[in-house]
């Protein structure tokens, strides 16, 4: 207390009790600024649950979800997902040594996973609508392709950006400002898991049951 | 080849747009004929189109607010006039035309002059507040404006190329559904909306990681100024809230396109969760709006009170206490929708408790004023004339925040009273009081005075003429969009309302002239000392304009109102201040990223309304490309040698050192 009183030149009102030394570092900044960019996403994600949440019931006339849900291929979709976490982690602990053969190996690895998830995916939709099942059909359905749909839009973008950060390494090596950017992307990636999660839980296993 | 972009699509047979759209061509073609042949381009393209300079960007989003007011007040009066006329006749505005200018007039002013106007003023200032030296995302922030630009860029295209929504500032479906709507009309609105969105939302990220990481040594959370306050408030309720918007709007756009069924009345969908997920943005995004306003007069009622703000953890304790509330309060818009007398009732209660804080701010305000020696500059005049028009403002809002009330007030013109008062009295009066008080440190030289005060005055009284006829006809049961009306007793009060419409017109025109006298009078306008209001926060410690790097020697901040304390210490030691130790300085370089991004997204976008998918496509990809490039330089800093930063900053300490010494001999 003494000792903040003295930085703070007779200011006791310190947050945090210490005084503040001024800019954060650019890693610091821009870690901060895209945590703050996943929340915004994962705002946009929440309305999409609401949505989906307020719209479940609504099938007029048409199937419902446990008659719909494949929960094996489902499972197989989260096993590629999780795994392709563990492959980006490997991936980032390989920059962090410098390492760009292994860097490179682990997030092919990842891209091939991410691929593995979104075939499925979309195996999934094309049966689904070869049924008579598409998003046209019931409200449910629309709001079911779209919350499914969104996530997966947003594994397809990860590809393209983890395929440029591929390049970009090969190209530029790990300058600070491409390190910056794959922290971003990793943090992306795992995102992406967290709201698979929830799709997981809410969508398919509720979803699957009576 | 074309989508649905036909010669049809030109409005040949309506007067009106064509020769509007016509004549703004010209205009447009003319400016940039003029820039070309006088060879301003270059420097246009160097200094300002691919700047990453907060300050310059500050700027431009203050001038695209400017040039979209005069856009949305031409809607305002055209409407005035039409409603004046239309007393048992069509006046002279087709329905489908009036329905679509009162579309564009909500959605222009509220996403193309009051967002702006706003985040252009927190662009400039908060850097400089916080003694820093840009934002945390330099070319993010110009991707942010540019994107913003192109939103402004496509409702525009809409007057001449197709139609505008005719479906209001919010289209609720089904209205807004393709089969009640099935021109381009909505999807001008839903694609502008989604592209500025994203540019918003890009702001508001890169505001609050400044206010959060960037901030200069010593300078804690409770030093920072109101106005750094209020910019985290209104960013967090932008990264909070604009996602809602984009998921919602993205939901209309399937609905559409795709023939989706979250909002129709078919198959299932739900038309009211468009109104709560709707509301749910737009209601934070009043105060997305008004908390920059707030944090505006927090800075200029001291300054010209000559005192510490009143209160100023108690204003930074009601900031943060609005930025909560405001979530809970979105049902208040449609009380009359059906959801009962118990969930009506929270909501009402939650309404009036978010008139709490204001209140807190308003006497704060108040009382900073007490016992202050008041220098009625124009700033001051606006923040005064807020104090009173807020008031009233907020007193009606907590008349319809009452569910009874609201059930015979709902959608009338008291309601169109209501929100323009506290708009306009609230955060256009503050963005005006912030343009007048920190345009010098802009450029450097003030704005006129007497046309400043002029402008005042007719701002005033013109929209107490303009809105207070619209309570007495609301009261007379007028509903809010009407075309023509054959009840002889509301003729008089939109007779007067068209008058103050007239009058605000006056007052605008005020503005225009005060820009173009101070502009051709600059030099005896000019401030050499960078603080020509004897300013309490760091804005005011640098030169005006200040130069790329804001501050040559980051400031230590030891206390609340920091350039105060400087000003005070410096004028107790006898001696100046040692000439500080200089160092070279790294600043981000300038890039064309943001203006080519917008450029493809103008393109994918105007070819997403006209269903042209090659087009789509080209500018997804183009967009991308645009990105790798961006991220493939080498270089991104340039450094600014140490003799340089010496060189500039020495001529703002001269003069700087001369108005303190003046200023102490005076006193």
């Amino acid at each position: 207390m003494t000792d903040a009183m003295l930085h703070g030149h007779g200011d006791p009102y310190l947050l945090g009790g210490r005084p503040h030394e001024g800019p954060a570092s650019k890693r610091i900044t821009t870690g901060y600024g895209f945590w703050i960019f996943l929340l915004s996403d994962i705002v946009m994600f929440s309305c999409f649950f609401a949505a989906y949440a307020v719209l479940s019931g609504q099938t007029a006339g048409g199937p419902k979800g446990a008659e719909l849900f494949d929960l094996r291929s489902v499972a197989a979709e989260t096993a590629f997902l999780l795994l392709s976490s563990f492959t980006c982690g490997l991936a980032m602990i390989a920059a962090d040594v410098r390492n760009a053969f292994w860097y490179q190996i682990g997030m092919a690895v990842t891209c091939l996973l991410g691929l593995g998830f979104l075939a499925l995916e979309f195996r999934e939709f094309a049966e689904l609508v070869g049924r008579g099942a598409g998003p046209t059909r019931s409200a449910f359905l629309s709001s079911f392709f779209t919350l499914v749909g969104c996530h997966g839009a947003h594994v397809s973008a990860g590809i393209l950006w983890l395929l440029t950060m591929m390049a970009q390494v090969f190209a530029k090596g790990f300058r600070a400002d491409i390190m910056r950017r794959l922290l971003c992307f990793a943090l992306f990636w795992h995102a992406l898991d967290i709201i698979w999660v929830a799709i997981f839980s809410v969508v398919y296993l509720l979803g699957s049951g009576t | 080849m074309l989508g649905k972009l036909t010669w049809a699509a030109i409005p040949f047979d309506q007067p009106i747009p064509l020769i509007t759209g016509a004549a703004v061509l010209v205009i447009i073609l003319a400016v940039i004929a003029w820039v070309v042949i006088a060879g301003h381009l270059p420097y246009l393209w160097r200094e300002w189109i691919t700047s990453v300079d907060h300050k310059r960007i500050g700027v431009m989003y203050t001038l695209l607010a400017l040039v979209m007011l005069l856009r949305g007040f031409s809607d305002a009066i055209m409407m005035r006039a039409q409603q004046a006329i239309a007393f048992h006749s069509q006046g002279y505005l087709p329905p489908e035309h009036y329905n679509q200018i009162f579309s564009a007039h909500g959605t222009i002013m509220i996403f193309f002059v009051a967002m702006p106007f706003v985040i252009g003023l927190m662009n400039l200032v908060v850097p400089l507040q916080l003694g820093v030296r840009d934002v945390a995302f330099p070319t993010l922030n110009s991707v942010g404006f540019w994107l913003t630009a192109t939103g402004a860029l496509l409702v525009n295209v809409s007057l001449v190329v197709g139609e505008f929504a005719r479906t209001g500032w919010l289209p609720y479906p089904p209205l807004s559904e393709l089969s009640y709507s099935p021109g381009v009309g909505v999807d001008y609105y839903l694609w502008s909306l989604e592209i500025s969105g994203v540019g918003t939302l890009v702001a508001g990220i890169n505001l609050v990681t400044t206010v959060l990481k960037l901030r200069t040594k010593g300078m804690t959370y409770l030093r920072m100024p109101m106005f750094c306050w209020t910019t985290l408030a209104s960013n967090l309720l932008i990264i909070a809230a604009f996602p809602i918007l984009t998921a919602t709007l993205a939901m209309l756009i399937l609905d559409r396109y795709f023939g989706f069924h979250f909002f129709t009345n078919e198959a299932g969908g739900n038309v009211m969760m468009f109104m709560n997920l709707i509301w749910a943005w737009g209601h934070p995004e009043v105060y997305i709006l008004v908390l920059p306003a707030f944090g505006i007069f927090s800075e200029v009622v001291p300054t010209f009170s000559g005192k510490p703000l009143f209160g100023y953890r108690s204003m930074v304790l009601a900031t943060m206490a609005i930025c909560i509330i405001s979530f809970t309060v979105w049902l208040h818009h449609f009380f009359t929708m059906g959801a009962g007398p118990e969930v009506n009732a929270i909501f009402g209660i939650a309404s009036m408790i978010i008139a709490v804080p204001t209140g807190v701010k308003i006497y704060n305000w108040l009382f900073t004023m007490y016992g202050g020696r008041v220098r009625f500059a124009t700033p001051m005049m606006w923040s005064i004339g807020f104090m009173i028009t807020f008031i009233i403002g907020g007193l009606t809002g907590v008349l319809v925040a009452v569910p009874p009330a609201d059930f015979l007030l709902h959608n009338s013109l008291f309601l169109v009273a209501h929100f323009h008062n506290v708009i306009i009295g609230g955060v256009l009066f503050g963005a005006f009081a912030g343009y007048t008080y920190w345009f010098p440190k802009a450029f450097g030289f003030r704005l006129h005075e007497g046309w400043g005060k002029a402008a005042f005055w007719l701002w005033l009284t013109g929209f107490y003429v303009s809105f207070m006829p619209l309570y007495a006809v609301g009261f007379l049961g007028m509903t809010r969009r009407m075309q023509h009306y054959d009840v002889p007793e509301w003729r008089p009060w939109l007779m007067i309302a068209g008058i103050g419409a007239l009058m605000i017109l006056a007052a605008i025109i005020c503005q225009v002239m005060q820009l173009v006298t101070s502009i051709r009078d600059r030099e005896s306008l000019r401030d050499a000392t960078g603080d020509p209001w004897d300013g309490r926060s760091l804005e005011w410690a640098t030169a005006s304009p200040p130069p790329v790097f804001n501050f040559a020697i980051p400031p230590d901040v030891t206390g609340e109102d920091a350039y105060w304390r400087m000003k005070a210490d410096a004028r107790e030691q006898v001696l100046a201040p040692a000439e500080p130790q200089y160092r070279d300085i790294e600043m981000p370089r300038n890039s064309p990223t943001g203006f080519v991004c917008a450029f493809f997204a103008t393109v994918m976008g105007f070819a997403l309304i006209w269903h042209i998918w090659w087009m789509v496509a080209l500018g997804g990809i183009g967009a991308f490309a645009t990105f790798v490039v961006f991220a493939w330089r080498d270089h991104d800093e340039y450094v600014i040698p140490a003799a340089e930063v010496a060189r500039i900053d020495g001529i703002n300490r001269e003069a700087r050192r001369a108005s303190l010494n003046l200023a102490g001999s005076r006193s």
